[in-house]
């Protein structure tokens, strides 16, 4: 991999499977009934717009968009909400991913939160659109703690990547 | 891309550009968007998107029942022992109600024969556990773990011990989804029980409810209690719904009339969906004109 990032270290290429595992763990952790407690992060939108940006010939618009349905069905919410949504934060999340990589974690946490706030944005035009009251301003509160987790995701996600290729039975990982 | 005859090497195969894709994705989304609020022709995808996702939505929902019931699990003997004497109690009230109710009910049929008017529907009804809270933040649902398979309808009102709370607006196989009288969308068609005043209640948001379109100088007084009518040919007649909050009637023509719910709208775990076996309505069209 070409060092387009601070980190110097050279990660191991990401395996597919991971990362397909962690999207569908995220959307079961979104489809916890948390009812209308107010910050609860967007799982899903989260991991979806870290991979974006890791991986953007990989996970693109088309898997916003599916997951996005999924959620749709899963919230009962209206069919195309997130998933118009999503399109938005992982089309974003692809155009900032060569700038963003440049950036420490907490830096690109900070640029990943307009996106956040741009997505719920969306989603609350599309429904009062449609006729709904506004749900309030703590529905926006979601978007600041998923921000915060990005800190720890980043390490979190990309921790088989961080194995060195040759094992070594003297070290520890 | 072949310009002199050569095809394009797969390293540089991108597909569309990132912006066209862009707005193929969005018209998608803005079209199923449309298609779902305006018309809602995609119940039925919708149906089997939700059966598929029955396993992982149950699986979701194991972290929060174990919180809620955690309490429970903890509770001391001498507190169920309480509960159940006072069970016990409520259910030797209950049956001695029962016992009146069916001698009423017989009481009920022999005077209707008499006076040569049709047999009340009959009645079916379906116990179900509220499963969860839907996520939306739009709106005011919960999701049952009954269905269309337990022989639940859509438009069946849901009942807990004390009220009406909600009725069933989507229905999937193993699941129903419950619109909450609090929600915006959703009415419900009442009498007053006093006077037998006819109305409809809307959900007003904040646990609350309102009851719309009733002159100022109606007869309607705090502390009313709402029933259901049975008009709509949905709903069983005399389902208590509300109780009047307050009235004001210094504002325009009609009264604002705020009501709360007498059911727990928004607590309730285990509820009962109820439904007509057949609807009384005439059909609609050509022949129910000529008749009237």
């Amino acid at each position: 991999m070409q060092p387009t990032n601070r980190s110097q270290r050279i990660l191991q290429p990401v395996k597919l499977w991971y990362l397909y595992l962690s999207l569908i763990v995220a959307f079961a952790l979104t489809l916890i009934p948390t009812g209308h407690l107010p910050g609860v992060p967007d799982w899903l939108a989260l991991v979806l717009a870290f991979w974006s940006v890791r991986e953007p010939l990989r996970v693109g618009l088309g898997t916003g968009f599916a997951f996005g349905l999924l959620v749709d069905v899963g919230h009962g919410a209206a069919l195309g909400q997130h998933a118009l949504a999503y399109v938005l934060l992982t089309y974003g999340a692809n155009a900032l991913s060569r700038r963003v990589l440049w950036f420490s974690p907490l830096e690109q946490a900070l640029h990943i939160l307009p996106l956040l706030l741009l997505m719920h944005v969306v989603m609350v035009v599309v429904r009062m659109l449609a006729g709904a009251d506004f749900p309030g301003w703590w529905y926006f509160t979601g978007s600041f703690t998923a921000a915060l987790l990005w800190v720890p995701l980043h390490f979190v996600l990309l921790f088989p990547q961080f194995r060195p290729v040759e094992r070594d039975d003297n070290r520890p990982i | 891309m072949s310009l002199i005859g050569h095809n394009t090497p797969p390293i540089f195969k991108r597909g569309p550009a990132p912006t066209v894709r862009l707005l193929l994705y969005v018209s998608a989304a803005l079209v199923l968007l449309v298609t779902d609020l305006k018309f809602r022709y995609l119940e039925f995808m919708r149906q089997t998107v939700a059966v598929v996702l029955y396993p992982v939505e149950r699986a979701a929902a194991t972290p929060a029942d174990l919180v809620l019931n955690a309490a429970t699990y903890f509770a001391t003997l001498a507190k169920v022992q309480q509960e159940n004497a006072l069970l016990r109690r409520q259910q030797l009230r209950m049956s001695e109600q029962l016992m009146r109710h069916q001698q009423l009910a017989q009481e009920n049929s022999r005077l209707r024969t008499l006076l040569g008017m049709r047999d009340e529907l009959p009645a079916r009804s379906v116990a179900a556990d509220v499963l969860y809270a839907a996520h939306d933040p739009f709106t005011r649902k919960v999701i049952l773990d009954r269905g269309s398979t337990h022989g639940i309808a859509k438009g069946d009102a849901v009942v807990d011990e004390r009220g009406v709370i909600g009725q069933v607006t989507r229905l999937h196989p193993i699941q129903a989804e419950v619109t909450l009288l609090t929600d915006k969308e959703q009415a419900i068609p009442i009498v007053v029980r006093r006077n037998g005043l006819r109305g409809v209640v809307f959900g007003a948001g904040a646990g609350q409810l309102e009851l719309r379109y009733l002159p100022a100088t109606a007869d309607v007084q705090p502390g009313d209690s709402l029933v259901t009518s049975g008009l709509d040919g949905l709903y069983l007649p005399g389902l208590p719904v509300a109780k009047v909050l307050r009235v004001d009637r210094d504002t325009q023509a009609f009264a604002r009339i705020f009501c709360v719910p007498v059911g727990g709208v928004e607590q309730s775990t285990h509820v009962l969906v109820m439904g007509r076996l057949s609807t009384p309505l005439p059909p609609m069209g050509g022949d129910g004109d000529k008749d009237s």
